[in-house]
């Protein structure tokens, strides 16, 4: 099968730099007034179906410094593994659960999410992924936005046979996805990220 | 589960060509130096999470969304500086245009200063300017925005390092591996050619794909400069279908 060739380049990227607070997460860094909540700072309604869980985690540099000056955006399936239809153009009624989030990453670089656990969306291959969100990350230093997963460690069985875990050559970085549960409440799912270092999370080129 | 996978649905964008963006370790610009990633990345072919992303309806916005002149005034007055109108063209690398798309923008003030706790420039706040504002392209991948000239400002990296005017972006598209963030320079800035953060992109050609162009065609008569900004996001490998469930 023959595809077309791109007529034109893609914008380069550039770095998002030390205030991309004021642009993605205004009410967060004190501009307020202008938009009534931050963009993704809630993904739930009163509405969502599934089972509700926090992901929360910090955010590294190479020198082992929390990295405070973040943005990381998270996209998911809902409960079934079904990514959210896009409403009409002037859709009145947003839907129970839109999938995404965005959180800037605080003066310990944590950052958290309240959402709910995906279900298994179809891989390439045609067998159910594990359940997992997809993360993108931008900051100061950062030239092109970092794409990455979260996995969740009570879903072992399907990890051990997830297509993208399993391109991962060196096994040992693979934990590097996987957010460790702690039951409480609500079940909590905690992942640090490392931009760097012997403990670097698996970056990807998707 | 919903739907089926279609043959082409997985991996049907165009691969990124890493060389045409800036690598990760830029040593000339000091703050990438230990935020890029030492490892490679690992290279898929997008999967149906990636290739699906969020979408946003006018709902979202409110009128003054995108006036940066307007949308931060505290009592009525508008924001100082060179008034503009910035405007493009949201495209993919087909150069179809990316309707309803979301685009984000901020920048510093007339002066050069941002409105945040960590900004130690001495340059003056402007009570009425807050520095960031959204819109959604329109049908045919269009936004626009009604803003100030942002000032240049110089930045604790090299002895005497000074970033040219410019605006910060973040775009959408329609799926995840096509979100985007990048800035946005003025044509003739000779301060462009010096900055260490343009710098970080490879070709001069890509450098000159972020310099919006000066269009005296749109200009507000008596009132605003306008500058167009086209933007260029990744593209699908392969043939649209309306009924291809991620594919477009």
């Amino acid at each position: 099968m023959l595809h077309p060739v791109p007529t034109l380049k893609e914008t380069p990227s550039q770095t998002a730099g030390p205030y991309v607070h004021i642009g993605m997460t205004p009410n967060f860094c004190g501009i307020t007034g202008v938009i009534d909540a931050d963009p993704g700072v809630s993904m739930l309604t009163p509405t969502t179906k599934g089972q509700r869980i926090d992901i929360v985690g910090r955010v590294f540099d190479g020198s082992g410094a929390p990295v405070t000056d973040a943005v990381i955006e998270l996209w998911q399936a809902d409960a079934n593994g079904s990514f959210v239809t896009p409403p009409g153009r002037d859709s009145k009624s947003p839907p129970d659960f839109l999938g995404w989030g965005r959180q800037p990453t605080d003066a310990d670089g944590a950052f958290t999410f309240q959402t709910i656990k995906p279900g298994p969306v179809a891989g390439p291959d045609g067998r159910p992924q594990a359940p997992h969100v997809s993360l993108w990350i931008v900051a100061r230093g950062i030239n092109m936005g970092l794409q990455t997963r979260l996995y969740f460690s009570d879903e072992a069985e399907a990890n051990a046979d997830d297509y993208v875990l399993n391109k991962i050559m060196d096994r040992r970085r693979r934990p590097t996805l996987i957010a460790q549960k702690q039951d409480g409440d609500l079940p909590r799912y905690v992942l640090d990220i490392h931009l760097q270092g012997p403990d670097e999370t698996v970056f990807f080129d998707f | 589960m919903s739907g089926i996978i279609l043959p082409g649905a997985d991996g049907a964008l165009y691969q990124r060509d890493r060389a045409w963006h800036p690598p990760a370790d830029t040593p000339g610009y000091k703050s990438s130096t230990f935020r890029a990633p030492r490892q490679s990345l690992l290279a898929l072919g997008p999967t149906r999470s990636e290739l699906s992303g969020p979408t946003f309806g006018h709902e979202a916005l409110g009128a003054l969304d995108n006036d940066l002149i307007r949308n931060f005034s505290q009592d009525g007055t508008e924001a100082i500086g060179q008034r503009l109108l910035v405007y493009g063209q949201v495209l993919d690398e087909n150069a179809r245009p990316v309707p309803r798309t979301l685009v984000e923008f901020w920048q510093a003030n007339a002066g050069g200063r941002y409105r945040h706790k960590k900004e130690g420039y001495l340059a003056a706040l402007d009570p009425n300017f807050g520095g960031f504002g959204r819109t959604l392209t329109d049908e045919n991948g269009f936004y626009c925005f009604r803003t100030i000239k942002p000032g240049a400002y110089p930045w604790p990296n090299g002895g005497n390092d000074w970033r040219p005017a410019h605006i910060h972006f973040s775009v959408f598209g329609h799926a995840f591996a096509q979100r985007l963030i990048t800035q946005m320079y003025f044509e003739g800035d000779p301060m462009i050619w010096q900055c260490p953060i343009v710098r970080t992109v490879p070709d001069k050609a890509g450098i000159d794909q972020l310099i919006a162009r000066l269009d005296r065609h749109n200009t507000t008569p008596m009132d605003a400069l306008a500058y167009r900004f086209d933007i260029v996001l990744r593209g699908r490998r392969s043939t649209m279908f309306e009924n291809k469930l991620e594919g477009n």
